[in-house]
């Protein structure tokens, strides 16, 4: 008992009983599981199991049919949406840096709203750029559609990184890229996380990258979870047939 | 954006400080002259100032506009008090005209009537000459054929048993009669263009036109408190002839209605050499005031029509009920619109500004609408995500990606209103419309030229400019 409430304690995110409709059709279905801080937890599943569901629910874009969830020990029902979302960074599956914002103003974005001053956001700019390779050539005043689609993830996790939130969620960022350009930035993600310490939530339909990149590793289907555990764990016992023609992918 | 707000304080600054005196005349530029000359003479004989509202489309919304305060004083004809605006016969109008609050000032000494004119050489002196000369060809003109107190009145008046003629344009008789084509026409009196032909004037033997003499009618109230006016107005002495010369400096050798004004008043000792007014030439006043116009419409109407677009696409159930009567608005005739304006607002700059700033809404909520409609839904979350508020992601992401959209608009907006705005003048709003209408009512083209000219440099001008600065504000990257 007294150990599941120190675990319960450490999670950064926690679903307990998490049932969610659109439409009146289910799209998550009785989901608990918890993230601890410090901890990468990726989730998979074809599409339409529910993921960026999820994702929606940590950072109050989505609320909960029915079940709990909280982040940084608060219901998320009962929180300020603003106030939560500028403590999470988000990464999106295209970038959606915005196009008439420079590079620099795109990552000051969370430290202007959090009332940041100029001197201090601008070093936090440099030091961002410096940490994800981009501080050559000017890139500060550079435009989003004057960068490759590779520099402009970059820029998006920078983004995200931009108030130094303690949690990250990714929502499936690397999906449109190349895979030299995807396996790169996958590098750089599995770096920050060892440097950084960062609680990430990692959102994809790309094993590998869910084994690569995750401490835990969460397989959805219609909304339910599958499985949950540590990579090896799953990759060593299979809990079903789905799970493991899912695996199978990762030997093609 | 400040830049902006100053300059529409100093518009709104022109054209609502408050006068002593507020002076009107109709379009015609006899009447702005005289206008002119009351103006001059109590600007230089008092330390009232005065607010010139000239250019009123018709006797009606000049007499209106004086009834309701939005003049003081205006030059008026006898005749057409009598005939046209109080609609009595008689001379007992001066008691109802004391009833309505209006004082009839002393005439300016001349007689602005229907006269009949000929060639020297016709052997012609008095209308009662052309009894029973059918043989003789009359150009008259249209209005002259068709008044009840025009050709059939005086036929039967005088007895001349003449055909009924056929009715020319006004604008063709002068120089039909010079060459010869005709040998009658009728003319107003203190014609200005009559100075360029040496023409005889039928003498009215048995007193069948009356009298049109021109006189300032003024308000009792401005009387009881300024007594001094009366006494100046009193002072301003012009002859027909005289008369006739002035209109000719303006009409024919189109000098500046101030200019000839002044220099009238200096020759009759009324102002003192020191006070010389700055003549404008119309064609700067008249597009100063119609830059006033169009520019603090358009101005109006970004401030209205902006937020309107904003709204409606926060509650997109209202936008198809808010484009479909903004756009009903703009398919009402643009002359219709002005024409409602008046019971509504009166005369003048104001409704002129209301009715070009209803048509200036459409093309501006539409394309604000569309703008933020057109934002990338990805953009809209992304803002989300990272913690902005509604407002912040309207005003961070949505307006400036928009901002294109709601340039076009203002761009589309603006070169209406220049367009439109020259129907202004109608109702005495002023404008580049003023020549337009002048020319028109002259018959002649160069002086509508002098309106249409600058009208569509101007439209030229601000589409050019109003695409360069959406250039500058263009999103870049």
């Amino acid at each position: 008992m007294s150990l599941i409430v120190t675990l319960y304690i450490c999670a950064i995110v926690s679903f307990q009983n998490i049932d969610k409709c659109f439409d009146g059709t289910p799209v998550l279905s009785d989901i608990t599981f918890q993230v601890k801080e410090g901890e990468t937890l990726c989730l998979i599943g074809p599409s339409g199991s529910g993921k960026s569901t999820i994702l929606k629910l940590i950072n109050g874009l989505l609320k909960p049919d029915s079940g709990k969830v909280e982040v940084f020990g608060k219901n998320v029902a009962t929180s300020d949406d603003v106030e939560l979302r500028r403590k999470i960074g988000f990464v999106l599956q295209q970038p959606a840096l915005f196009p008439h914002y420079t590079v620099k103003q795109n990552i000051e974005i969370v430290p202007k709203l959090l009332g940041w001053n100029d001197d201090k956001c601008a070093a936090r700019t440099l030091e961002l750029l410096d940490l994800m390779g981009l501080n050559s050539g000017g890139m500060e005043e550079r435009y989003p559609s004057q960068l490759s689609g590779g520099q402009q993830q970059r820029i998006g996790i920078a983004r995200a990184l931009a108030a130094d939130p303690k949690l990250i969620l990714f929502d499936e960022p690397f999906s449109a890229l190349d895979p030299i350009t995807r396996t790169d930035l996958q590098d750089e993600v599995l770096r920050l996380k060892k440097k950084l310490r960062k609680t990430t939530v990692f959102v994809t339909h790309d094993i590998r990258e869910a084994f690569k990149l995750g401490d835990v590793v969460v397989i959805l289907d219609e909304g339910r979870i599958i499985q949950m555990g540590a990579p090896e764990e799953i990759k060593a016992n299979p809990s079903s047939a789905f799970v493991e023609r899912f695996i199978d992918r990762d030997n093609e | 954006m400040n830049k902006a707000l100053a300059f529409l304080f100093i518009l709104l600054g022109a054209s609502l400080g408050a006068q002593d005196v507020a002076i009107g005349s109709k379009l015609f530029s006899e009447s702005r002259l005289l206008g002119e000359i009351m103006a001059q003479a109590i600007e230089s004989q008092t330390e009232l100032t005065v607010e010139r509202r000239f250019g009123l489309g018709g006797s009606l919304i000049a007499f209106e506009a004086l009834k309701s305060g939005s003049i003081d004083i205006y030059p008026e004809y006898t005749g057409t008090i009598s005939e046209a605006i109080l609609k009595e016969s008689g001379d007992d109008y001066e008691n109802e005209l004391n009833d309505l609050g209006l004082i009839a000032g002393e005439s300016f000494g001349f007689n602005n009537s229907y006269i009949l004119i000929t060639t020297e050489t016709a052997g012609l002196s008095a209308i009662s000459d052309l009894k029973n000369r059918g043989d003789l060809r009359f150009g008259f003109s249209n209005e002259f054929v068709k008044r009840g107190d025009g050709f059939g009145a005086l036929n039967q008046a005088y007895g001349l048993n003449l055909p009924e003629p056929r009715g020319m344009n006004h604008g063709l008789a002068y120089r039909a009669l010079a060459e010869g084509q005709i040998d009658v026409t009728d003319a107003y009196s203190t014609d200005g263009k009559l100075q360029e032909f040496g023409f005889q004037h039928l003498e009215d033997d048995q007193n069948f036109f009356p009298e049109y003499l021109a006189i300032p009618l003024i308000r009792n109230k401005l009387a009881q408190e300024h007594p001094e006016i009366l006494g100046i107005l009193s002072q301003i002495k012009i002859d027909g002839s005289k008369m006739r010369e002035l209109n000719y400096l303006v009409e024919v050798m189109g000098s500046p209605i101030e200019k000839v004004a002044y220099d009238f008043l200096l020759e009759e000792g009324m102002v003192s050499k020191g006070s010389k007014p700055s003549f404008r030439h119309p064609i700067i006043s008249q597009t100063i005031e119609h830059l006033q116009l169009t520019l603090l419409a358009t101005l109006i109407a970004i401030l209205i029509a902006v937020p309107m677009g904003i709204y409606i696409s926060f509650k997109p159930r209202f936008a198809t009920a808010i484009l479909a009567s903004t756009g009903v608005i703009q398919t009402v005739p643009s002359l219709a619109l002005l024409g409602f304006m008046i019971p509504l607002f009166g005369i003048g700059f104001t409704p002129a500004i209301i009715a070009l700033l209803l048509y200036a809404l459409l093309p501006i909520v539409r394309n604000t609408y569309t703008g933020l409609q057109s934002t990338d839904p990805i953009l809209i979350e992304a803002g989300r995500a990272l913690g902005m508020t509604n407002w912040q992601i309207l005003r961070m992401v949505r307006l400036p990606l928009a901002a294109s959209f709601i340039m076009a608009g203002i761009r589309t907006a603006l070169t209406i209103n220049i367009g439109t705005a020259t129907l202004a003048a109608f109702i005495g709003a002023g404008g580049l419309g003023e020549s337009i209408i002048t020319g028109i009512n002259l018959n002649d083209n160069s002086i509508i030229l002098q309106g249409a000219i600058p009208a569509a440099l101007l439209a030229l001008l601000a589409d050019w400019g109003m695409a360069a600065l959406a250039k500058k504000l263009e999103p870049r990257g």
